[in-house]
């Protein structure tokens, strides 16, 4: 949960007194273009940025004092964070399940990989892997320490339709599961709509509006969810801070 | 509560030892650099000590003793140094530092992980020097005696806060600071002490040369070669100014941090 956060870099407002919460077991939608503050705001919630102003409470603790008893709950996954490339994928999930203190490491990686199709992988160095085996191996990363909470930055940017789908579809397998909560923050529409019960629409720093794929699509009179972006984008609608 | 607090502690220092040492254990190239500056170095001063002795005459054994035993326990300091520094560079370059720092790992952890690769990459490098030192010199650097171990300890530690300066440095500039991991040290060198006594320095440069550690340690190293006594209150000055430079280091990555966290400096560094 976010109230009020903030985050300012000298005269520009990144994002701009935001409140909300995330429902447990829900994935919730960051919906915004370019510069909307969506990986301001995923940076904020992981601790890895100090909000100007505002609070984050994140599995009953508050980010601000007690982040890492959250942070040992929580994973993320990003393409434009990378995983040391000389490392093996084994050896790269191994450092992880060592930071994470996760038990029974071999058998933990081992299951990883069978999930997400990495058994041939393992002794590969990270760098020589394509886009979408980086991707998944980032998604085996971010799963290691099975976290109660788990942010997406753009999982399927630069992917191919088909490996996109593959991750959406595990995605959605994976949640249905496991019970976790996921925040995703993409600019890729269609997976918005398919994977989120739940979308704030970002646009410069602050939500512009919120709800449901099926409530916003009814709001704005539209069939998907881009033209309702591209309305918002456009300034076709009067903005409706909700 | 607490033993498993350190256990979990103790898991993430080693799961950022592993990372590092996965990388040397595949590369016998990258094993090789560590050891090749001061194998290289203790040639070329051994030789030179070698020249010297011939013609020195009675004094020679002592002046070739504070000569190699300058040259390999800086090499000490030099590679603890550049252990740290580097290591942390091998995070920032493979761009990973976002993925560390939202692990529960604390920056104590980092920086402790941090100083245990620089002793094995130090090891890695100044032994190979000094069996050579024994090998083609007869200089056998143990038959210091157990002293070796402070005069070690004291140098470590100088190269490990130095390093903290320099990582700090990293956090507020970027990538664009990562010159000054290896040549950092190599500007405090004339001032160390580490060849010559510091009474040989301008008197104005003295008080530089007395606030930092090493230069008590070769004060020391020298004492004990001409004199054969222990000089206790350079040991203490020594031990004394490194606990000070270690704090201010600490106090300043501490503050580097968080302002690279309040300027998102930790996900976009190396980019």
């Amino acid at each position: 949960m976010a109230t009020g956060l903030t985050k300012r870099y000298g005269m520009t407002l990144a994002v701009d007194d935001i409140d909300f919460a995330v429902p447990p077991g829900q994935t919730v939608g960051l919906l915004g273009g370019n510069g909307a503050g969506k990986t301001t705001t995923i940076a904020m919630l992981l601790g890895l940025l100090i909000p100007t102003a505002g609070n984050i409470r994140i599995l009953g603790h508050d980010m601000a004092r007690d982040r890492f008893a959250a942070l040992a709950r929580m994973n993320f996954s990003s393409p434009y964070v990378a995983l040391p490339q000389r490392l093996s994928v084994a050896e790269n999930l191994r450092v992880y399940a060592h930071l994470y203190d996760v038990p029974h490491t071999g058998r933990r990686i081992a299951e990883l990989a069978a999930e997400l199709d990495l058994t041939d992988l393992l002794d590969r160095p990270a760098g020589q892997l394509s886009a979408g085996q980086k991707t998944r191996v980032a998604l085996a990363k971010s799963l290691i320490n099975r976290p109660a909470v788990l942010l997406l930055d753009e999982p399927t940017a630069s992917l191919d339709p088909d490996t996109g789908d593959w991750v959406r579809s595990w995605l959605e397998r994976y949640r249905a599961e496991s019970g976790c909560t996921i925040l995703l923050a993409s600019h890729n529409m269609a997976e918005v709509e398919r994977l989120c019960s739940h979308v704030l629409v970002m646009k410069r720093g602050r939500i512009v509006d919120r709800g449901s794929p099926a409530e916003l699509l009814a709001r704005y009179g539209r069939d998907d969810l881009e033209e309702v972006f591209l309305d918002i984008a456009r300034d076709r609608v009067r903005e409706t801070v909700t | 509560m607490i033993r498993p607090m350190i256990r979990q502690s103790a898991r993430r220092i080693w799961g950022l030892l592993y990372r590092h040492l996965v990388l040397y254990r595949r590369s016998w190239p990258r094993l090789l650099e560590l050891a090749y500056w001061p194998t290289l170095t203790i040639l070329i001063w051994g030789f030179t000590a070698s020249f010297f002795a011939s013609r020195v005459g009675s004094t020679a054994a002592v002046l070739s003793g504070m000569l190699l035993g300058g040259v390999l326990l800086w090499e000490i300091t030099l590679r603890s140094q550049m252990g740290v520094a580097i290591s942390f560079l091998e995070e920032v370059w493979s761009r990973n530092l976002g993925h560390v720092f939202v692990s529960p790992l604390r920056p104590w952890e980092l920086l402790a992980a941090l100083v245990a690769i620089s002793v094995v990459r130090m090891l890695i490098g100044v032994l190979p020097a000094v069996l050579l030192a024994w090998v083609l010199y007869t200089y056998n650097l143990f038959a210091l005696g157990p002293v070796l171990i402070l005069f070690a300890l004291n140098l470590m530690a100088m190269g490990w806060w130095v390093s903290l300066g320099v990582v700090s440095l990293i956090l507020r500039h970027g990538a664009g600071a990562e010159a000054l991991a290896w040549s950092v040290l190599f500007a405090l060198t004339p001032f160390s002490a580490v060849y010559y006594p510091v009474s040989v320095l301008p008197a104005a440069v003295r008080p530089l040369a007395l606030a930092l550690p090493a230069a008590h340690v070769f004060e020391g190293l020298r004492a004990l070669l001409e004199h054969g006594t222990i000089a206790w209150g350079h040991m203490a000055w020594a031990c004394g100014l490194n606990a000070a430079w270690l704090g201010a280091a600490a106090l300043l990555f501490m503050a580097q941090f968080r302002a690279a966290r309040e300027r998102g400096a930790l996900l976009t560094m190396g980019e």
